[in-house]
């Protein structure tokens, strides 16, 4: 059944006890991951991305935190799993790498080390056969003179090199899932294009699901086949990246489309942003303090509700969206007055 | 790595010989002082101050004057001390050197396993009841001055409860290990726990801090994600960094406790070592004996700063190449 998610989240919801009351993080998600699919996770900062992610894995620490909701992969309900199970199932079933891998591997062991570590946390294989894998998988990942490179330490490598040993490693128990959180962000452009590449190959290499975290859509246009906009813990769209790509249906991703540069277009200096600070609104729709369509309606929590695969979580009229799109927040394209004020940008 | 070592230690040898040129240009040649009267004491008789200005060629140029002292310390050790009526400097320093060595490193050994342990364990229950206690039990050891807390033991164990609990405790002194293994660890056991109180309730302090700040750090979160257990995340990564910080520290401690700094233990519990030496030799204005010890003291703090250094780089790969 190649159809049957691998992974399959439901009302996840995580909430922080904070200094005075409550704060809700993760607010009903439900998404599901199908096997060897990409999934880009896409929302500005603090929407509740990397927190979803870590409730998966059962990675948030702080006993401040409640978590609830249903985390199936390959049927189990993660939520459910003992502590000594669940170690089981991270960096093997499940791998995930985050954002800054210049802090992401411990400064006094050698990568080789780092990488047999894992494979022989999960595995029962000596000591040489797990530093061969190593190397082999350096090898993969683009590592130049792994055989030599698999002694090195994590400094005496350039940021782009330690994401590739990052994951290498994450990869070494060949995972069903990957988990990348913002993986590129902390890279410069060239070398963020070159790890989406790997990650693309790999992904066709190796069969994992990828779960891509950013906040750029620039990356999900490149590597996602299902897209998750996420705001203020919820999820405000989802669908086929197609779709969302072309026929974008939430103001909120209206907003994040409109603030990316366009591929081959002229660069831009200042691109348009989403106006007002990122945060949900308190009840009612979350995003309807920054909302340029905000009407009566929007006092209630719209649900996420959509035909043929293709959601959002809004209650402007289903139809002709990309009218109303149009009608007050005029594109690029449509505007002269902008062109020309891009090009006088260009010219500075 | 061998190269570091090789420079590290060139390095040192250095250091050393500034030093000893720096201690002899204080002794010997500050203006307006006649280096023969400091060295023959107060109330010397003429031949004595004769006899001085000849052994150390205080007629010839100070480059000679300086290869003359080195001579009398490290080749024929004859250097004499005058005010203690001609005793030998070099044999009273070496015959000091093992009580030091035995009472710092044995002290050492103690407060290390001790300052690790209950650092690691408040590091590891922060939240719980451990913690603060375990901290509060430092904070215990750090107030307690050495002097007082070892005027305390004696008092408790040589008088108050002699006759009772602590009948097995031997009078102050040393014992040379040579001589009897047992009577000299028994002689030595209280004031080990004396001087490791002190350094034990800091090194849990500081190690304490380490490992919260390692187990927040984002390589703990990547351990967690490769599906290893707590207890390995713990000791090989969080506590395995943590400890880069507690050798340098160490290292100057052990430095400096060797070089004289255990005084106040060596005088409380009456033990014969360097700082006793040095404070005895204060005393009596004896400089050829402070002159040796200083030299001494320098040898061992910056032995000890290079031993560290070559540590930290085995520990800590990132100042391999620096
Ligand atoms: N341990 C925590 N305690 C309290 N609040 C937290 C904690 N971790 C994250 N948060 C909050 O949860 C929200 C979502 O964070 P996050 O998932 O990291 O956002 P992002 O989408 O940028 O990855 C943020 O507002 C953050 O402040
Ligand atoms: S529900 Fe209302 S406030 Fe929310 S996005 Fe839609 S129009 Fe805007
Ligand atoms: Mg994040």
């Amino acid at each position: 059944m190649p159809d049957q998610p691998i992974l399959e989240v439901d009302d996840l919801r995580v909430r922080f006890r904070t200094g005075g009351g409550h704060f809700t993080a993760v607010d009903g998600l439900s998404f599901s991951v199908r096997p060897g699919e990409v999934l880009g996770v896409v929302g500005e900062s603090g929407s509740g991305k990397s927190v979803s992610m870590l409730g998966v894995l059962g990675l948030i620490r702080t006993p401040n935190a409640e978590i609830s909701g249903k985390v199936v992969f390959r049927g189990r309900d993660l939520l459910a799993l003992k502590d000594r199970e669940m170690r089981a199932v991270r960096g093997r079933e499940i791998a995930m790498i985050f954002q800054d891998p210049m802090t992401a591997l411990t400064p006094v062991y050698t990568v080789g080390w780092q990488i047999a570590e894992q494979i022989r946390a999960h595995e029962r294989i000596s000591k040489r056969e797990a530093r061969d894998r190593a190397v082999r998988l350096l090898d993969e990942v683009g590592i130049p003179a792994p055989g030599k490179r698999v002694d090195s330490y994590p400094h005496e490598f350039s940021g782009g090199m330690r994401q590739r040993v990052v994951i290498a490693m994450a990869l070494s128990c060949n995972p069903g899932l990957l988990i990348a959180d913002e993986p590129t962000t902390a890279l410069d452009v060239t070398t963020q294009a070159q790890i989406l590449d790997l990650m693309r190959r790999l992904r066709t290499d190796h069969g994992s699901a990828i779960v891509m975290i950013t906040h750029d859509m620039g990356v999900v246009s490149e590597i996602a086949d299902e897209v998750l906009v996420m705001y203020g813990g919820r999820a405000v769209e989802r669908g086929a990246r197609r779709d969302v790509f072309h026929a974008p249906r939430h103001p909120y991703t209206w907003g994040l489309l409109d603030s990316v540069p366009r591929v081959g277009g002229p660069r831009v200096r200042r691109l348009p942003t989403i106006p007002g600070t990122p945060g949900a609104s308190a009840g009612g729709c979350p995003f309807a303090d920054r909302c340029t369509h905000r009407h009566a309606a929007c006092e209630e929590v719209p649900a996420l509700t959509g035909g043929s695969g293709h959601l959002d979580a809004c209650w402007l009229p289903e139809e002709g969206r990309e009218r109303i799109r149009r009608g007050d927040r005029s594109g690029p394209e449509a505007s002269p007055a902008r062109q020309s004020a891009r090009a006088a940008d260009e010219e500075r | 790595m061998i190269g570091y070592i090789l420079r590290r230690f060139g390095a040192a040898v250095l250091v050393l010989f500034a030093i000893s040129v720096l201690v002899f240009l204080i002794f010997f040649a500050t203006p307006g002082v006649d280096p023969a009267a400091r060295i023959a004491g107060k109330n010397a008789d003429p031949a004595t101050l004769e006899q001085v200005r000849a052994s150390f060629g205080f007629d010839q140029p100070l480059p000679v004057q300086y290869l003359m002292m080195m001579k009398h310390l490290f080749v024929s050790h004859d250097l004499t001390s005058f005010v203690n009526r001609g005793t030998l400097v070099i044999p009273q320093i070496m015959d000091a050197v093992p009580v030091t060595l035995s009472l710092v490193v044995g002290a050492a050994v103690i407060w290390m396993v001790l300052g690790v342990a209950m650092g690691t364990l408040a590091g590891a229950m922060r939240g719980t009841l451990v913690d603060p206690l375990v901290m509060l039990l430092g904070v215990f050891g750090v107030s307690l001055p050495v002097y007082w807390l070892g005027e305390v033991v004696n008092l408790v164990t040589q008088k108050e409860l002699h006759d009772s609990v602590f009948s097995w405790v031997p009078p102050l002194g040393y014992v040379p290990l040579s001589q009897s293994p047992g009577q000299w660890a028994l002689h030595l056991l209280l004031p080990w726990l004396t001087l490791a109180l002190l350094y034990a309730g800091i090194y849990a302090r500081l190690l304490r801090g380490e490992l919260i700040q390692a187990l927040n750090e984002d390589y703990v979160r990547t351990a967690r994600a490769k599906g290893l257990s707590e207890r390995r995340i713990l000791i090989r990564h969080a506590l395995r960094c943590s400890l880069i910080p507690i050798v340098s520290l160490f290292g100057l401690d052990f430095g400096a406790l060797v070089g004289g700094a255990a005084l106040l233990t060596e005088v409380v519990f009456g033990l014969p070592g360097v700082g006793k030496l040095t404070y005895q030799a204060l005393q009596n204005l004896d400089l050829p004996v402070i002159m040796g010890t200083v030299l001494y003291a320098a040898f061992f703090v910056v032995l000890a700063n290079a031993v560290v250094d070559v540590l930290y780089a085995r520990l800590d790969p990132r100042v391999r190449r620096a």
